[in-house]
């Protein structure tokens, strides 16, 4: 088995080496111990061993050049091996991705990353003073308690405004210093304003700067997914699914499938089965918001985010709700690979009335993507990840867990409708069997 | 300018002032003939050799000391510690010795050492070895503390410490040795005391030392890109003395303020820098004063989860989006 | 093959006669076990699998294995941060060393400790600790529990020699002689305080252990190449502990093959090639042994070949348990920083104990 050989980590810091000179050449015999070049790192120049036996048969990198930790050096096969007879183990290669991901860009997180602390802490009443809102939510006025910035205070008391009659723009409801100005200039605003945008300031270019001229499908995504994120009033739920059951079934089938010579089936193909089933038993979740009404659809047109070269395409399985996990499976893998060869009629991109993107195949653990409009909710899945879980028992045990995210349309879908038919997602995925009946 | 690292900026600075004053000596594990264990005393001991240079037993309490008692008599050593962390052996000679004598003694006597090497997380070497004392060695009047984040900061502000009459604790970063910033030829120095505005900004104060000045600018950069706030960083560069000034300045043009450390929350340099805001500069204030530490806990072996630990840019993007 | 395999003496003496012939091969297996563990971790240290710092424990084998094997029940372990031929010797499972190694959740110390950061109370194993020196004292404190108890048992502290000038050390053989303490401290001196040479760190009158007459305290040195020697010498300090209640330094000389630690960029350069080579080819604690066995008969070159494949077998087997393990949550960041918290008690009821803004 050819064995590849990659820049070592030869100390706490380092990051990059320069393979200084080679002491192997190609055809040599090597040894375990053996020196097979001198590597300069943050610190001094080291010697690098072979752990492995075998014949050096390839070098990629040449005396003096720089390269990074993990990147390939070389190449050992065994004695009498034919180099290229075999596939080089590579460490470092990543699982193929294993869905259609989606380009479409994360909202920022408004919290820090959750830490479990408050699992970790015992339990302790909070006091009121201490109490403090999540951002963006909005409390009104409690009795005389008026929620101020210090500056606002100071200005309010300069100019006169009475801070009781107003309703602040800053986080928690909090009245900061452009709410004073604005009131004390007479402009009238709207409950919750915004404060003024700051002026932004001109990047100075440098040379090696490079302005790449918008395609037409990039300006379509920046129009269109804009329109969405500033107008459409997202709220977001997520639910970490127990995965095991679905990578078990997978592998029955896929098993299965290879023993009879039909195509293997995906988890993101799951992901979609159980999409449509779940938007057919919750309609108001298939649905979209159209001025004075809202239209609930008949049929679940399935759009699944795809990444192409120039940017992201999401192409329509019509009436997924009425086809087999194959017939799911067999479609998007046509209309995927039509997509990246920019074959698509646009009649196979449009036309969804609910979304899955799928970052999974990129490691992303969770995220929410923004609405397709006139869409009312996105489905944004994440990667199976192995970690510990508690069991029935209250044992701790490995686990392997998926964690779905999706974003509403407060318009159309209330929490308790998302939430439901987050739960008959969840309800699918976790007993996969129940969408195959 | 020449870009060299951090690394070469330190040693660059030793190198000069040994030239410069002969009573300017360096000790420490492994600094002479091996070169320093990260190599910031490299060819310095061919150079200069064995007097200038000296190497000693893994025995903290006894050269620390030894160089206190010597700093006493009028020398001016510099002491290297392998790690900040291996300080924790030799707390007596640094605080007892080092920070109290010149009191004690009514201002007769005085120590002129410097005690420097690298504090940090982020490398994966466990707890025992991934001390921050700022706040530790900060909270003993007689001690100073200075926490260069660029290699600019580390040549000026090493030189003016070994120069210092008092005690100047220098605290370093292994993640930093090998960065490279543009550091002038010339021969200049940095006053103690004096921050650095590292960016300016006119929507909110980042206020940091040592490697978080680097994670403050990055975050910086992204935020005005993809939030278009304008975020200003001051660099405080050294903890002891502060300067108040300069962040007081900036937080009366701001109005926000979000101080980030490497250090833990409780009692750290950022919990002494927010209450000297509301005390001195409540009336400019337009949201509370931000923290952001590493996370309360000793400091975590396994390598991707240390990185967690350890404040990033995007959650300094966070913090921000919730004060701004 | 040359060898320095001891004269007859130390393999009649009375604690070697005890040995069975399965005795003899399980420590020949223990110290193939670790020389392949610590290639193995080096191996996918230079991968990029781990962080921070690697000491390795070859060359050394001899003495963790030699020593731990005179143990008993109420008999202690524990040692600076070059432990994990210590933790394979006390019968630590591979698995989750090197899944401690890899920073996973599974690891021996949850992925908290790393490699200088080795324990299992449960063997009697105290770690494992990461400052020069800092351990010596703690083996003092095992031995003053033990001897409080009043249990026959003692205490093995091992450190390095060049820890052997830091005060705490000194503090605690005051301690140990004073207060008649059952404990070891040995010095397995391998001759370099991380680089420096033992002549250019120590001031010392004949050998390092000769600083116990200060003391007043027992002393001994020997040779760690030879599991015999070893284990003849160690057992009239273990007898001295048990009886007397009385602390002994032992001094072993050693020799450790890699550098101080993986990131020490000069292993070759303040001792020569020539030095190490001598070391590997006539002094290895795996070929002494191995002569030993193959002389008397009890074991044959083709049995030995199979132990070593069995030992890699076995951390390769470490190494995927590793790789496939989960990393800890990072929720898992501030677990394990207070007992009452952590199990929810009484004692946590009040007051906040994280803070976390």
């Amino acid at each position: 088995m050819p064995i590849t050989i990659e820049m070592p980590k030869l100390s706490d810091t380092m990051t990059e080496g320069t393979l200084v000179k080679w002491i192997k050449r190609v055809g040599d015999t090597v040894a375990v111990g053996d020196v097979l070049a001198e590597v300069e790192t943050d610190k001094a120049t080291m010697e690098m061993e072979a752990f492995d036996e075998g014949v050096l048969s390839e070098i990629y990198v040449k005396d003096g050049e720089k390269v990074l930790i993990g990147q390939k050096l070389a190449l050992l096969i065994g004695k009498g091996e034919a180099p290229g007879s075999t596939a080089p183990k590579d460490t470092g290669s990543k699982p193929a991705a294993e869905s259609a991901p989606s380009a479409v860009k994360q909202p920022p997180s408004d919290g820090e990353p959750k830490t479990a602390e408050a699992k970790a802490e015992p339990e302790q009443p909070k006091k009121e003073d201490q109490a403090v809102p999540s951002p963006g939510s909005v409390e009104p006025h409690i009795g005389d308690r008026v929620k101020a910035s210090p500056l606002a205070r100071k200005l309010a008391a300069d100019s006169g405004v009475d801070l009781s009659r107003m309703q602040g723009s800053g986080p928690g409801g909090r009245i900061v210093r452009a709410d004073v100005e604005a009131a004390a200039q007479g402009v009238k605003k709207g409950p919750a304003a915004l404060p003024p945008a700051p002026k932004p300031q001109p990047v100075i270019p440098a040379l090696d700067d490079k302005r790449i001229p918008l395609s037409g499908m990039r300006k379509t995504i920046a129009s269109r997914l804009l329109e969405s994120k500033t107008t459409i009033p997202h709220f977001y739920l997520q639910s970490e699914i127990n995965a095991e059951p679905l990578v078990k079934l997978r592998k029955e089938i896929n098993d299965a499938a290879e023993a009879a010579g039909m195509g293997k089936v995906t988890v993101n193909d799951f992901i979609l089965k159980a999409t449509a089933v779940a938007a057919s038993r919750v309609p108001l979740a298939n649905a979209a918001f159209e001025g004075e009404s809202i239209i609930q659809y008949a049929n679940v047109q399935l759009a699944c985010a795809v990444a192409v070269e120039e940017g992201l395409v999401t192409p329509v399985i019509r009436a997924a709700q009425k086809k087999s996990l194959s017939q799911i499976s067999g479609e998007i893998k046509d209309l995927a690979a039509r997509a990246r060869s920019k074959k698509l009629k646009p009649e196979e991109y449009q036309g969804g009335t609910i979304t899955v993107s799928n970052l999974g195949g990129y490691g992303v653990e969770q995220f929410f993507a923004i609405i397709n409009p006139p869409q009312a909710v996105i489905v944004s899945v994440g990667t199976i990840v192995k970690k510990p879980v508690v069991n029935e028992a209250g044992q701790i045990v490995p686990g392997q867990r998926l964690i779905i995210g999706i974003s509403c349309d407060h318009r159309v879908v209330d929490g308790a409708v998302g939430a439901q038919f987050l739960g008959e997602l969840k309800k699918l995925l976790e007993c996969p069997p129940l969408m195959l009946i | 300018m020449p870009l060299i690292t951090y690394r070469e900026a330190l040693k660059t600075a030793l190198s000069e002032e040994i030239e410069r004053d002969e009573n300017v000596v360096i000790l420490g594990e492994e600094v002479a003939q091996y070169n320093g264990a990260y190599k910031i005393t490299e060819g310095l001991w061919k150079r200069y050799g064995d007097k200038r240079l000296i190497d000693t037993p893994i025995s903290e309490a006894g050269f620390l000391g030894m160089g206190i008692g010597a700093a006493m008599l009028g020398l001016r050593p510099v002491m290297e510690l392998m790690f900040w962390s291996f300080a924790y052996v030799a707390f007596d000679q640094i605080i007892n010795n080092a920070g109290c004598v010149r009191y004690m003694s009514g201002g007769l006597l005085n120590v002129p050492i410097v005690i420097r090497g690298p504090a940090n997380g982020g490398t994966n070497v466990g707890a025992t070895h991934s001390h921050t004392p700022e706040n530790l060695l900060g909270n003993t009047p007689g001690l100073k503390v200075v926490t260069p984040a660029t290699a600019y900061d580390a040549k000026g502000l090493m030189k003016t410490a070994i120069r210092d009459n008092d005690p100047v604790m220098v605290m370093e970063n292994t993640l930093l040795y090998g960065e490279k910033w543009e550091v002038p030829q010339e021969e200049y120095l940095i006053p103690l005391g004096v921050a650095d505005v590292k960016r300016a900004g006119t929507d909110i104060t980042l206020i940091a030392h040592g490697r978080a000045v680097i994670t403050c600018l990055k975050a910086a950069g992204l935020l005005e890109a993809e939030h278009e706030i304008h975020a200003e960083v001051i660099d405080l560069r050294s903890i002891r003395p502060l300067d108040e000034d300069a962040i007081l300045e900036s937080v009366r043009k701001t109005h926000r303020a979000l101080v980030v450390e490497e250090n833990k929350p409780f009692c750290g340099i950022a919990s002494q820098i927010a209450a000297m805001i509301q005390e001195k500069a409540f009336d400019e204030l337009d949201a509370p004063v931000g923290r952001l530490s590493s996370i309360d806990a000793p400091a975590i072996y396994s390598p991707p989860l240390e990185k967690k630990q350890l404040p990033d840019p995007q959650r300094v993007i966070n913090k921000v989006l919730q004060i701004c | 093959m040359e060898t320095l395999a001891n004269p007859p003496a130390y393999a009649e003496a009375a604690i070697n006669k005890q040995l069975t012939n399965d005795d003899k091969v399980r420590l020949l297996r223990d110290m193939f076990r670790i020389r392949r563990f610590e290639q193995t971790s080096l191996k996918y240290y230079n991968l990029g699998k781990m962080g921070g710092f690697l000491h390795l424990y070859s060359g050394q084998e001899a003495v963790a294995v030699g020593t731990i094997s005179l143990l008993g029940k109420n008999d202690h372990v524990i040692t600076a941060y070059r432990d994990h031929g210590h933790a394979i010797a006390v019968g630590m499972d591979m698995k989750p060393l090197m899944a401690e190694l890899f920073g996973k959740a599974t690891g021996c110390s949850k992925g908290k400790g790393g490699s200088m950061h080795f324990f299992a109370p449960d063997k009697n194993f105290w770690g494992g600790h990461g400052i020069v020196g800092g351990q010596t004292p703690l083996g003092a404190g095992i031995a003053f529990a033990l001897k409080y108890k009043g249990l026959r048992g003692c205490c093995l502290c091992y450190l390095g020699d060049g820890a052997i000038n830091q005060g705490p050390f000194h503090e605690a053989l005051n301690l140990a002689e004073l207060f008649k303490l059952p404990v070891i401290y040995v010095i397995e001196n391998n001759g370099y305080s991380m680089g420096t040479s033992q002549k250019r760190s120590s001031a010392f009158r004949g050998t390092l252990a000769q600083r116990a007459e200060a003391y007043n305290m027992a002393w001994d040195v020997c040779k760690g190449e030879d599991i015999y020697e070893v284990r003849a010498r160690t057992q009239i300090a273990v007898d001295r502990a048990h009886n007397e209640s009385e602390p002994t330094i032992l001094e072993i000389q050693t020799y450790r093959y890699y550098g101080h630690s993986v990131a020490d960029a000069n292993a070759k350069k303040y001792r020569t090639p020539e030095e190490i080579e001598t070391y590997k080819s006539k002094h290895d604690p795996l070929r002494v042994w191995t002569q030993h066995l193959v002389n008397e008969g009890i074991i044959t070159e083709q049995e030995v070949e199979q132990i070593d494949t069995d030992a890699k077998e076995e951390t390769n087997q470490a190494v995927q348990f590793a790789e496939e393990s989960p990393l800890p949550e990072e929720g898992d960041i501030i677990r394990g920083v207070y007992r009452e918290v952590d199990e929810q008690t009484e004692a946590a009821a009040h007051g906040r104990y994280f803070f976390n803004t």
